[in-house]
């Protein structure tokens, strides 16, 4: 703040000018991953500078309250603030989600953020850009037509003026308004553009990227001691066996959680090691081992709703052929390749945590309500960590981190998971059983369809502020429990088929599971939309026509017909070869998001399938960067090729057993197929989120492939081995 | 603790060091280096690795003590004194090939040392040789074409 007040000392009048972009205007920017002192400037949304402000160096902010995952968040917000003041990225900066600084957004998920922040940005920009004109015709008595901005200034009758000289000491306070012009929509100069990422570089040098890489002086090192079991209690610990040893600084425990920290990092590693063997433990209930998914699944207790009955479904159920098949995906993980990590600090009542939370504002409220402090008195700031594309342990570790630090006050404490604890402790994907039946009248149309499903929650993120939500929320004394019953909203994403129907019914079963579960990518989209998508397989060749022209005979959207329609020219020439399929899947994300079409030539031999190729055709709307956008759609489908392929959580009676990358194998090099994606931008309409549009598609396209192959229908996830 | 010396990108380096320290702990604790990524801890994932003696290595298991006297190079070292980023890292740029970086490292590493020891190397030869690298956001048809693309630089 010092420099704030040494720059406002100096630039006097010029400081009152910036009151434009509010009081707090002039911030100093946070160089590098430390944190600055709290600013305390306004973050309501509707205020211009919540988004823009200015820098004393000249520069101007852009803000988001979201966070980067690697999605390219941060190069698409940049990209729509550069439009609009026509400036190069060399004049902006980026600040990402932080308590008290930017904007509550709540969560980065969802695919949500293009939707939401930039164009909250691309609007604040853009009446930034109008109040600056509308000063100049006023002070230079001009036309505002022909006036242009460029890299931080206004050039008229080509003079250059920085916004400091225009706004010349005024003291004009505005909300964002409804601006007469976009240039993203008029210009798109930026927009549109495969603009590079500019935050690629740090990390091909290696520089001080990730919370993983933030390091302060005195900084000490925390370990968690696991326990054996999710019902394990603490019986006992004898802090003697490891307070001789070297860098030993202090054991924490509160009930069930048990930290150890050292002076060193490996030291932290060898004391938790040493504690593993040591600690006592009670352990509860074995955890059940069912032979049979499907059944075990259906077994547990559940909350069922008749989410959507439109038509008369008992009544078309008998006016014609009966389709029915069940399928089913297993427990999968996010499997972070970066184990999650935190750094808090507790100093003078203060605690300042980074962490790689999605959502820095509910992590605040849950954190102040576990270690009992003021809201105010919790401060955390984003800083990225090791994607995953989902609700890991981001959250959990962040919460540990704050346990640990209030109890050594002063100190900067980092923890990170070890590999072990990210697979065993993370909270999965949950498992579902998805089961259609479907008549077809004698013109093979699809009269009526009931899709019944069961899943476990698909979000148990820290929203309410409720600590159960957070790992070490249920092992303190006193517990605060374990999240109650999930919310519906994830479990019956694209439930609803895209295909047009007379009657549909929609059930949903939501049970509760053994296993931690939140929100993994597309949330249940991954596996209704698998589902729905091998179903439709099945009822085109019942129907005796071919996958193509039986989801493009259900169509009604022009959208999606051209998505679907273009992936068809696409593939026409692909033809697969001996023991090969091509397969195909589609839906719009969310029915309301991204449209994704996705085909997929698998080979197969010896029952073991090798996704050869994959083609994507994308339409998210107005595209803001086409290389962001590829390469989300690109990881997507790979992504989806390895949960498809591969993945399934595993436990034995007492905890999960899929503990490394040996006992839960993923998709590696040998395996990884070409990918092609083709991106129908339309800029004249708004953008849609996509982020995760592909996951369900690819998986269809995968399976269908290999039915096309071998003649064998998978309708249980993974694939694994095909016995044919 | 012992005293280690070994060189770290060009530089010589002694260590006061507990000698069980695996490698990956010193640089990125006492050397202050952040290429060199914690992933797994077991030498199944490659976010680790460096280039001992110019050979792509996991760095998290391997003891200090057991490279002693040898050369280390990390991604900070790949790019000359100038500044210019090696072949590899460039075509990684070029290709835009990431999402979240983490894994990056590794890739980056682990590929310098294929196309050291075999600047021709093919397709399948580099696929084989990157086989331990971990990445969970799907960038490897990415990662690929940047290998590939730097081979003929």
């Amino acid at each position: 703040m010092s420099n704030r007040r040494t720059f406002i000392k100096q630039a006097g009048s010029i400081t009152i000018g910036f009151s434009i972009l509010g009081p707090m205007a002039c911030t100093t920017e946070n160089k590098d991953l430390s944190l600055g002192e709290v600013p305390g400037v306004l973050t309501d949304p509707d205020r211009i500078d919540s988004w823009i402000r200015l820098l004393e160096d000249g520069r101007i902010q852009v803000i988001t309250g979201k966070m980067e995952l690697g999605q390219g968040l941060s190069t698409a917000i940049l990209q729509v603030a550069a439009e609009e003041l026509n400036t190069s990225f060399d004049t902006l900066s980026l600040q990402l989600a932080e308590t008290g600084v930017t904007p509550d957004e709540g969560i980065t998920a969802g695919s949500r953020s293009m939707e939401t922040s930039a164009m909250s940005v691309r609007q604040a920009a853009a009446c930034l850009r109008e109040i600056l004109f509308g000063l100049v015709v006023e002070e230079y008595k001009t036309e505002a037509e022909g006036l242009e901005m460029e890299n931080g200034a206004v050039i008229v009758n080509g003079v250059s003026l920085s916004f400091a000289e225009i706004l010349n000491g005024k003291k004009i306070e505005k909300t964002v308004f409804e601006p007469r012009e976009y240039y993203g929509k008029t210009r798109r100069k930026f927009v549109g553009q495969p603009i590079p990422r500019p935050d690629l570089e740090k990390m091909v040098r290696g520089e001080a990227f990730y919370v993983q890489d933030l390091r302060f002086p005195g900084m000490v090192h925390a370990r968690i001691i696991r326990p054996p079991a999710y019902s394990a209690a603490l019986a006992g610990v004898d802090e003697a066996t490891v307070s001789d040893k070297l860098g030993f600084v202090q054991l924490v425990r509160k009930g069930t959680f048990l930290a150890v920290v050292a002076e060193k990092e490996f030291q932290a590693v060898q004391l938790q090691r040493v504690l593993d063997g040591k600690v006592t433990w009670e352990i509860g209930e074995p955890l059940e081992q069912p032979e049979d998914l499907k059944a075990f699944i259906k077994s547990l207790p559940q909350d069922s709703n008749t989410d959507e009955d439109k038509g008369d479904w008992e009544r078309v159920k008998e006016g014609g052929t009966l389709v029915k098949a069940s399928y089913s995906k297993p427990w999968i993980m996010h499997a972070a390749n970066g184990p999650s990590c935190a750094v808090a600090l507790f100093e003078e009542g203060m605690l300042h945590i980074w962490c790689h939370s999605q959502g820095v504002y509910p992590l605040r409220e849950t954190i102040a309500k576990m270690v009992d402090l003021q809201l105010e008195k919790v401060h955390i700031k984003g800083v990225p960590g090791s994607g995953c594309y989902g609700h890991n342990a981001a959250d959990d570790v962040a919460g540990e981190a704050a346990l640990i630090a209030v109890e050594i006050p002063g100190k900067h404490v980092r923890l990170q998971w070890m590999r072990n604890e990210e697979h065993a402790w993370e909270p999965y994907g949950t498992a579902m059983v998805m089961e259609h039946e479907a008549t077809l009248d004698s013109n093979g149309k699809i009269k009526g369809w009931h899709y019944e499903l069961w899943s476990d929650a698909h979000s148990t993120r820290p929203t309410s502020g409720d600590p159960a939500n957070l790992l070490p929320g249920r092992f303190l004394e006193p517990s605060f429990g374990t999240p109650g019953q999930g919310w519906r909203g994830g479990a019956i994403r694209n439930a609803p088929p895209i295909y047009n129907t007379d009657a549909f019914r929609l059930t949903s079963h939501i049970y509760q599971g053994p296993l931690r579960v939140s929100a993994l990518r597309s949330l249940g989209a991954y596996a209704n939309v698998f589902s729905i998508e091998c179903f439709m397989d099945e009822l085109a060749e019942k129907a005796g026509q071919d996958p193509f022209s039986f989801r493009l005979a259900h169509l009604k959207d022009e959208r999606a017909i051209a998505c679907v329609g273009r992936l068809k020219q696409i593939t026409a020439a692909v033809t697969p070869g001996e023991r090969q399929g091509l397969g195909i899947g589609f839906a719009r994300y969310k029915n309301s998001a991204s449209y994704c079409a996705v085909a997929a030539l698998v080979e197969v031999n010896d029952g073991l399938p090798v996704v050869k190729q994959m083609w994507s055709v994308i339409d998210a709307g107005e595209c803001i960067n086409p290389d962001g956008l590829i390469n989300q759609t690109e990881g997507g489908m790979i992504q989806s090729a390895s949960w498809t392929l591969k993945e399934a959580v595993k436990w034995n009676e007492t905890h999960i057993s899929s503990i490394d990358w040996q006992s839960y194998p993923v998709l590696r090099f040998k395996e990884i197929p070409k990918v092609e994606v083709e991106v129908i931008d339309r800029p004249e309409l708004p953008p849609l989120g996509a982020g995760e549009a592909a996951q369900g598609p690819a998986a269809a396209a995968i399976v269908n492939a290999i039915y096309k192959a071998t003649g064998v229908r998978v309708r249980d996830l993974p694939v694994g081995r095909i016995s044919s | 603790m012992e005293t280690i010396s070994l060189t770290v990108n060009g530089n010589p380096v002694q260590l006061d060091i507990d000698p069980a320290t695996p490698l990956l702990y010193a640089l990125r604790e006492e050397l202050q280096l952040n290429g060199p990524k914690f992933g797994c801890g077991l030498q199944q994932c490659g976010a680790c690795m460096v280039l001992l003696d110019g050979e792509a290595t996991p760095s998290c298991v391997l003891p200090i003590a057991a490279v002693e006297g040898k050369e280390v190079t990390t991604l900070e070292g790949l790019a000359g004194k100038d500044g210019k980023l090696h072949p590899v890292q460039q075509a990684f740029l070029e290709e835009q090939a990431a999402q979240c970086g983490y894994c990056l490292n590794g890739m980056v590493i682990n590929a310098v040392s294929v196309l050291d020891a075999n600047p021709s190397a093919t397709e399948a030869e580099i696929r084989e040789a990157l086989d331990i690298n971990i990445c969970r956001c799907g960038t490897h048809s990415r990662i690929l074409n940047a290998i590939l693309k730097s081979r003929k630089s």
